[in-house]
């Protein structure tokens, strides 16, 4: 709990500092575009499709779409900007929705008046228009806030430090007390916003000069703290610590922790982390030099950076393949491999697995379709799923998507015979499961390898050779007992990282040099 | 003088008003006099260009209103609507200040300004001026948009059925009020109302409409001693049929009464 709540300020000012940059923008772009609108009628019935239809993006797809597409045009494409632009179009919808209904409700007769008494077509408006539609427009800001607020949490997986950061490496993580957190804080933020915007028109309805400016004042402040922050970080990268990528589960936000701890400890350097990015979106932001190092895996970087095809291969030669890949595409380096494989496998209960013979994959084929198939969101939809029916011909009579962490629990109890599971997942023993071989190589091999940016190798050759010192440290095993030390045990990631490494370091330290010698070289 | 010209407004196939020529010289007080749906509010907005004409001019002291400035043109001219129309979102007070703070007139000017017109039309001032319009009675709110019109001290006043809400009693106060005001600020006033003795009162002339033209246009008497048809006649014959309507009325009251007080 200590731990989490140190984290609050970093993760509260940026979710602040997204969420009311951004609403400035909603409301400085849907304003004048729904008064623009209630001027020339044909233009609002498309306006507001446009509005609906970024409205009926779900959330977390409009701030992830926002990556590639910002790449495209060669901005940021990771962190604050993309974020800020999805939450932005994302509160346009209300207000603009509001302005426009507020002033198509005023009475025409007050129009009427209002010209009779002798005002200009924009004392009209500011005059009467304005201040009478002012409660319809201020119930929109009141709901964009509220959405920004929330949809704010989403832009963790883009690189962008909110209040998110909690709830997604909380729910990884299972740490229930991170995510209960990161809610309660998004939910009293919005209560505070709100009651400032409701602070606001009441002041003004109520002509409390006072108040009012008081309380311009304290978001004019805040503002220009929150534009002032943003502005050192875009303007000033060369005081950036060195930044740690982490994709969205338990591993890598060990290995981020472990990789943090170790450059602090080696170099002196301070960390920062970005954590539960996105898999394509963590490579991106590596590219793009806003992550310097992060842990992948080489079937991953094959499939997904490289475009191969997706069978099994030989380890050591998917390893140098990726790594030539790498150096001469986008001259990122392989500075280690950590000496452990996380691949997708396919995982039958042991006693059964024990009764029925099965220890290959290949043994399920005599089996014909009598068995059920778990696996989490995305693994029927993965090549991997696709190349194991190919090439082994597999057909099952039941496959069912679940949430990983029910997976194995599922398994347990009989409730599918067998699931899709990683081989690094603490899991499979502690739930009494075997892990079928891949004997026909339907999968490519997925070696954790740590990834270096060219920019940070440039910048920091010490942090270079700290990562590189890192080759061959972790096994299976070990890295196993980790994450079901978090997984199980609900200890932080940060600590199951510190206690690693300072077994590492008692029993490696005479000869650290012993190190560096290449990983073993399992042949395939 | 205002000077309506061939004024003709149609709506689709409709026609409001229709071929409509008219001359109010300054200082005349002229009432326009018909029934429900004749025109004579779609008339009165076309003067100070609240509608456009769909044919037609409005000439103001020689000039072309089509090529006057809508603002400033209005901001001479007192409007009071058949509904009112204060603003909502205003007290009282801003209500009636509404023009004369347009055209910058001092604070301290306003204020007493407000003053003066809530008296006026006899409404006490420290009671009313910070209230809000929608905390008014159905006549105080016709008194405040007669105040309204009045604020910037206009030479020409368009005032449409201003006294439709109010008793009978204060309705006389305030035409006696208007009358006296019309010759103490010389104004020039186009007054609508289906009110037929109310016209009589206080016209200088009466232009009497009918389904969009003009059926007649004279002083009351000349009116009264020689309609030109049976419409102006029965019209203008209708207050006094309604009087000997209520003195029946109170006689055969009174009888059945007693037919009551037999019965029993
Ligand atoms: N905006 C409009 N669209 C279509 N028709 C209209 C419009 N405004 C007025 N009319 C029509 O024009 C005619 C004249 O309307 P106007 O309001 O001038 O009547 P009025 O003499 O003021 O009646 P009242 O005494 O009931 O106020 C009516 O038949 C009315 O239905
Ligand atoms: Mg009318």
């Amino acid at each position: 709990m200590k731990e989490q709540l140190a984290l609050l300020p970093s993760y509260l000012t940026s979710h602040v500092q997204l969420t009311l940059l951004a609403l400035l923008c909603s409301t400085a772009v849907s304003l004048p575009l729904g008064l623009v609108v209630t001027r020339v009628k044909w233009l609002e019935r498309p306006v507001l499709a446009l509005a609906a239809i970024i409205q009926t993006v779900p959330s977390l797809a409009l701030l992830a779409i926002m990556v590639p597409l910002l790449a495209t045009f060669n901005f940021q494409s990771i962190g604050f900007l993309p974020a800020f632009i999805g939450l932005t179009l994302y509160g346009i919808l209300p207000i603009l929705r509001n302005t426009v209904t507020g002033i198509a409700n005023v009475d025409p007769a007050l129009l009427d008046a209002a010209k009779a008494v002798g005002m200009t077509p924009s004392q009209q408006l500011y005059r009467v228009e304005l201040p009478i539609a002012m409660p319809v427009i201020i119930a929109g800001l009141r709901t964009a806030t509220a959405w920004t607020v929330g949809v704010a949490t989403l832009s963790t997986p883009v690189g962008a430090t909110s209040l998110g950061n909690y709830i997604f490496s909380g729910l990884q993580t299972r740490n229930h007390t991170s995510v209960l957190i990161g809610c309660v804080a998004a939910a009293i933020l919005a209560l505070v916003l709100d009651g400032l915007v409701r602070g606001l028109e009441i002041s003004v309805r109520k002509r409390q000069l006072r108040q009012f400016f008081g309380l311009i004042a304290a978001l004019g402040t805040l503002y220009l703290y929150l534009g002032f922050n943003l502005a050192t970080t875009v303007f000033l990268p060369s005081i950036r610590p060195v930044t740690i990528g982490a994709k969205g589960f338990t591993e890598q936000y060990i290995l981020a922790e472990i990789l943090g701890q170790w450059i602090e400890n080696e170099t002196g350097r301070p960390s920062t982390q970005m954590q539960s990015l996105g898999s394509m979106v963590a490579f991106d932001a590596l590219v793009a030099g806003d992550v310097d190092a992060y842990v992948d895996y080489t079937g991953t970087l094959w499939s997904n950076v490289m475009g191969r095809p997706t069978v099994g291969g030989n380890r050591t030669n998917v390893l140098a393949e990726v790594r030539t890949f790498l150096a001469s595409q986008h001259g990122i380096q392989i500075a280690a491999t950590l000496g452990f494989e996380n691949a997708y496998a396919v995982a039958a209960r042991a006693p059964d697995a024990e009764t029925l013979g099965l220890t290959k994959i290949s043994d399920l084929i005599p089996l014909g379709n009598t068995l059920s198939m778990g696996g989490d969101f995305e693994f029927f939809s993965r090549p991997e799923w696709r190349s194991i029916q190919d090439i082994y011909g597999l057909t099952f009579q039941e496959q069912r998507t679940m949430d990983a962490a029910l997976m194995y629990q599922a398994a347990a109890s009989g409730a599918v015979d067998l699931i899709s599971a990683y081989t690094t997942d603490g899991r499979i023993s502690a739930y009494n499961l075997r892990v079928l071989e891949d004997d026909r190589f339907a999968i490519p091999p997925y070696d954790a390898v740590i990834l270096v940016s060219e920019q940070a190798m440039r910048r920091w050759p010490d942090v270079f050779e700290a990562i590189s010192a890192l080759n061959g440290t972790i096994d299976v095993e070990a890295m196993r007992e980790m994450n079901l030390a978090v997984d199980e045990e609900g200890i932080a990631p940060e600590r199951v990282a510190a206690s690693y490494l300072a077994k590492l370091r008692t029993s490696q330290s005479p000869d650290i040099t012993e190190l560096n010698k290449p990983p073993p070289s399992p042949a395939r | 003088m205002i000077e309506l010209r061939h004024l003709t407004k149609l709506y689709g196939d409709t026609v409001a008003v229709d071929d409509l020529s008219i001359q109010v010289p300054d200082g005349e007080f002229l009432v326009l006099l018909g029934g429900s749906g004749c025109g004579k509010t779609t008339t009165l907005k076309m003067v100070n260009r609240l509608i456009e004409p769909s044919g037609g001019s409005v000439w103001i002291d020689g000039r072309d209103s089509a090529e006057l400035v809508p603002f400033e043109l209005r901001r001479k001219i007192g409007y009071t609507f058949q509904q009112v129309g204060l603003f909502p979102h205003m007290t009282v007070a801003e209500n009636i200040a509404v023009t004369p703070t347009l055209l910058g007139w001092s604070p301290r000017k306003i204020q007493n300004r407000v003053s003066e017109l809530l008296e006026l039309v006899g409404l006490d001032s420290r009671e009313l001026r910070e209230r809000n319009p929608t905390q008014l009675s159905g006549g105080q709110q016709q008194r405040i948009g007669v105040a309204r019109a009045l604020a910037a001290k206009p030479r020409v006043m368009l005032l449409d059925e201003p006294f439709g809400a109010l008793d009978p009693l204060t309705r006389q106060r305030l035409q006696k009020f208007l009358a006296r005001l019309r010759h103490e600020l010389s104004l020039t006033i186009v007054f609508v109302t289906h009110d037929i003795a109310e016209a009589l009162k206080l016209a200088d002339r009466i232009a009497i409409m009918q389904k969009g033209t003009l059926r007649q246009i004279g002083t009351p008497a000349a009116l009264m001693l020689d309609p030109a048809d049976d419409y102006v006649r029965q019209l203008l014959d209708a207050p006094r049929q309604e009087a000997q309507l209520v003195e029946t009325l109170v006689t055969g009251n009174s009888s059945s009464s007693e037919n009551i007080e037999r019965d029993k």
